[in-house]
């Protein structure tokens, strides 16, 4: 993966400038309105949008002078790889924590994500994804957690295979980027693509049908438009277009001939 | 009336692989449970943890065994744990492994389609399994996947963005359920339990900055501690030697890159101003290699931290600062894609230069907490009730952590506790009606505490207080520690603990503030603190983590004993129990020399049934054929501990 289709913008070696502006789309609660405010700090060199968020928070005072309440946001990890801190930053949806202000253009905007309830400030409820992976059995049923020997043997290109779906981290960014899901029911990349991860694996395929049956029907991979977006904005490189691909095919098949097994 | 039940509820703590281990366990068995975490559970901070699992599968004809992965994880500990739960997570741990094999984790294959094994720090054998560069990644993601799983059929109940205040206990003390308050509304709520496992993972954020996640505030440790649960070996924190310096965290450079050939330098030539490829191989000095020719740049990780420090102290650090080379440019691209590309990425990423073309810049960062919750060889805290399991207890690592032993000691711990959780809740006592004054009770003081919060208008920063609590403990305690600067540092947190009180909370908006649970960590921090920095200061010796330049030696005489820390109003209160030190003597810890004596390949190494899935046995047999095999843990012999070797009580 290279540092360009993670989505940051091209490094320019500009003059350092003195200050970062950033702009936060905020909002008090969810049945208040959304305002914008604006922020000034002083720059400093290696600064991500974290950074300049505890900045920020520490005496959060608006770029004219105004107190106003700290801006709220999500983070853990700060590497990557928790997802949790995903917002849309200069029009673009990817993980604060790996947004260098050097790589920004200025000022800086910060939205939260707009296809998930808005709980307050950057913060958004994303419980939903987590509800489509039930929908789609995203797991390997194994007989029990007790000593049972090693698992199936895999080559090393099946699990690079596997191993690019393994490492989504239910961020959404696949999901704010895709022009069918407005926050309803479709299933979405995410879910499609572990589908797709579990049902290659040799005892994930035992029960593969329940999965498809998942990501059939209604809010299902149909809706899937091939607008192509998610895999532009996916910041971990998963193949979420190959997933729907092969998926889709797999579903076509279950739906001719799954009646077969019943 | 008090009635046994069958129908049993055990509250757990912590998302992370530990809870999440445990929940499973549980929900296997048919009960419930009730699952609390800050963050959703599949973004807790297991994530971060790339390297690998260990667990001596054997596969590499090296002759490794359960029995020398428990050595080493003993010796590299410098003897402080004690030895029975050790060996038992050594033996658990090949299982473990197939365990999350079964389960789908990616890992990293042989061309025969075996797992593969890649070496880390403090052994000489091939012991890690690793996913690519993500492993604590997978190995979170396959138990959330089997714990959505139970989620599902109604045996899990997930409280996600839920923070556990406290614990509430019954007259006896004994622990009864927890109060927990929900973040976006800050709704307080008590939820009754047959038992409480405590897996909130490592105390990181209280030196500001460090490798963990921001949720790893040891707070719900610290308020365990404050309601009566010992807390031991506090002064052993690992500082990892090879972290990036960044704004808002250290990010961690895994030990695995090291592991898979990565070179440790400096230019032999003070404050040299060359770029690091024109600077020839003959004026870089790799001064781990020089030193410790036998282990090279995978010495333990105390070890390497201590070189690093002292390396830019003595003014060899790359351009006169705090920094040293961490060096992948002559491993191929394709091996480092392929092996380490995960970390490499984020190298990358955080930085601007690729790895694989330029030596990286590190310098050690604070990263994990050997020291936690005591806790007996089931996981029990001295609380009834209240277990406790993963990087918030303190039994495994002794003195020093080696690399990638904690997942499988997450995953060990977590095995444990939920049947021993069960145990204990199959023979409690429920309490009858009037039990519920005790929830009424606790939750009132605790809604207190927030009132109290809410009202004070001090003209203190709560994140200025962090700030200077992180800067004081990673100044004095950390990687060198001094007397003077340790009391120095007490006195100072008495101050932070004092202008706590005169801090008014940040946010005027209590909807989804982070501002009123961050004062309530804060508080527990600084409690914490006092164990770790006191615990620093009665510990004269130095041992593993724990460096005093004033007192250089290890000190069985006096300090063989486990660190307890109990919670008065005024502070901790200090004990110390003896170690169970009666499976391997201790011996001086020598890492420029090969610790083990090589046995030859031989006959022995094969599997006696090709059919059989061998390793497994195959280690049994040879746990049973090294020199050590016939030792039986200090209770088996039913000698005291004194017999044994260990150390009574007073210091
Ligand atoms: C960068 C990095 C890399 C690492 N790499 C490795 C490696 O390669 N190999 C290895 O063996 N180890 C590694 N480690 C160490 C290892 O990752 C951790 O020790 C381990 O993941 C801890 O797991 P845990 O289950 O104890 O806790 P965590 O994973 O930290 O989980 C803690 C859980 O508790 C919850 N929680 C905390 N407080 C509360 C509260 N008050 N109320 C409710 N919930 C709460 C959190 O939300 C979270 O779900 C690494 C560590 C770091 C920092």
């Amino acid at each position: 993966m290279s540092a360009q289709a993670n989505g940051h913008a091209k490094q320019t070696r500009r003059t350092p400038p003195e200050f970062v502006d950033i702009r936060i789309k905020r909002r008090e609660n969810p049945d208040a309105p959304q305002r914008w405010e604006e922020f000034r700090i002083p720059y400093r060199p290696n600064l991500n949008i974290i950074s300049c968020l505890m900045e920020i928070r520490k005496n959060p005072v608006t770029k004219d002078g105004t107190r106003t309440t700290p801006p709220v946001w999500e983070m853990n990890c700060l590497e990557q790889v928790c997802g949790i801190c995903t917002m849309v930053i200069n029009g673009r949806v990817r993980q604060s924590c790996s947004a260098l202000v050097d790589q920004l253009d200025l000022p800086i905007t910060l939205e939260p994500m707009s296809k998930f309830p808005n709980i307050r400030d950057l913060v958004v409820d994303r419980s939903q994804m987590f509800e489509h992976l039930k929908r789609v059995h995203a797991w390997i049923e194994i007989d029990g957690s007790y000593d049972l020997g090693p698992g199936p043997r895999m080559t090393p290109d099946e699990v690079a295979e596997r191993y690019a779906y393994s490492r989504c981290m239910t961020c959404g960014c696949c999901l704010e980027a895709c022009p069918q899901y407005e926050g309803d029911n479709y299933i979405g990349p995410q879910a499609i693509a572990q589908v797709r991860l579990m049902n290659m694996h040799p005892s994930g395929k035992a029960t593969r049908d329940e999965r498809l049956e998942g990501i059939m029907g209604e809010d299902g991979i149909t809706n899937c438009g091939n607008a192509q977006n998610c895999v532009r904005v996916c910041p971990m490189s998963i193949p979420l277009t190959k997933a729907i691909y092969e998926e889709n095919r797999e579903t076509i098949i279950h739906g001719l001939f799954g009646w077969l097994k019943k | 009336m008090a009635t046994p039940s069958k129908d049993m509820r055990i509250a757990i703590v912590g998302g992370g692989l530990a809870g999440l281990a445990a929940a499973m366990r549980i929900a296997e068995g048919g009960h419930a449970v009730d699952l609390f975490s800050v963050v959703p559970v599949k973004r807790s901070h297991s994530v971060c943890a790339q390297g690998g699992i260990n667990g001596a599968v054997n596969t590499k004809g090296e002759g490794d065994s359960p029995w020398k992965h428990f050595d080493d994880t003993v010796y590299g500990g410098d003897f402080l744990a004690n030895q029975p739960p050790v060996k038992a997570m050594c033996e658990m741990a090949p299982s473990i492994i197939y365990l999350f094999d079964r389960m789908g984790v990616p890992f990293s294959r042989t061309k025969e389609g075996l797992l593969d094994f890649r070496r880390f720090g403090g052994t000489l054998h091939h012991r890690t399994a690793f996913a690519g560069a993500s492993t604590g990644q997978q190995l979170l993601y396959a138990l959330d996947e089997q714990v959505r799983r139970y989620e599902a059929a109604g045996k899990v109940k997930k409280y996600e963005h839920w923070e556990m205040l406290s614990l509430v206990q019954d007259e006896h003390g004994v622990c009864r359920g927890l109060v927990a308050m929900e973040r976006a509304t800050l709704e307080l709520k008590v939820f009754p339990a047959d038992a409480v496992i405590i897996a909130t993972g490592g105390p990181g954020l209280i030196f500001g900055k460090s490798t963990n996640s921001m949720v790893c505030t040891g707070s719900a440790v610290s308020a365990c501690y404050q309601q009566g649960a010992r807390y031991a070996n506090g002064e052993f924190i690992q500082v990892h030697p090879t972290s990036i310096p960044g704004e808002d965290k250290l990010r961690l450079m895994s030990e695995s890159a090291r592991g898979e050939g990565g070179r440790v330098w400096v230019p032999k030539t003070k404050g040299d101003k060359r770029t690091p490829s024109s600077i020839p191989e003959s004026e870089r000095w790799y001064f781990l290699e020089e030193k410790y020719p036998a282990y090279g740049n995978l010495v333990p990780r105390d070890i390497a931290t201590r070189e690093i420090f002292q390396v830019c102290l003595d003014g060899f650090g790359i351009g006169g600062e705090n920094q040293v080379y961490l060096d992948l440019t002559h491993i191929p691209t394709e091996t480092l894609d392929q092996k380490l590309g995960a970390i490499l990425e984020i190298y990358e990423m955080f930085v601007g230069d690729d790895p694989r073309h330029v030596p990286m810049r590190i310098f050690p960062g604070v990263h994990y907490s050997m020291g936690g919750l005591w806790v007996d060889y089931d996981q029990r805290t001295n609380v009834p009730g209240l277990l406790a399991a993963g990087e918030c207890d303190y039994s495994i690592h002794g003195a020093n952590r080696l690399g990638a032993n904690s997942l499988v000691s997450c995953v060990y711990g977590g095995f444990v506790a939920a049947p021993a959780a069960l145990e204990y809740a199959k023979n409690l006592q429920r309490n009858g009606a009037d039990g519920s004054r005790i929830y009424d009770q606790e939750l009132r003081r605790q809604q207190e505490i927030n009132n109290q919060l809410l009202k004070q208008t001090g003209t203190e920063n709560q994140y200025v207080i962090h700030e200077e609590m992180g800067k004081w403990m990673t100044d004095n305690v950390t990687v060198v520690r001094y007397n003077d600067r340790l009391k120095a540092t007490d006195e100072k947190l008495l101050e932070l603990i004092d202008r706590y009180q005169h801090i008014s909370i940040n946010d005027s908006n209590m909807w989804a503030t982070h501002a009123l649970p961050h004062a309530r960590q804060l508080y527990n921090m600084l409690q914490l603190a006092r164990v770790i920095t006191l615990g620093a200061l009665n510990r004269n010796e130095s041992r593993g983590a724990h460096y005093k330049p004033d007192f250089p030696n290890r000190d069985d005489e006096q300090f063989l004993k486990t660190t307890l820390a109990e919670f008065s109003g005024e502070g901790p209160v200090f004990s110390w129990e003896a170690v169970d030190i009666g499976l391997l003597p201790p011996r001086k810890r020598d890492y420029s020399k090969g610790t083990e004596q090589k046995k030859p390949e031989g006959e022995e190494q094969k599997p006696r049934d090709l059919s059989a899935p061998a390793v497994w046995d195959q280690n049994k047999e040879q746990v049973r054929d090294v020199d050590h095999g016939e030792a039986e843990t200090r209770t088996q012999q039913g000698k005291s501990i004194e017999e044994a070797g260990g150390k009574s009580d007073k210091l």
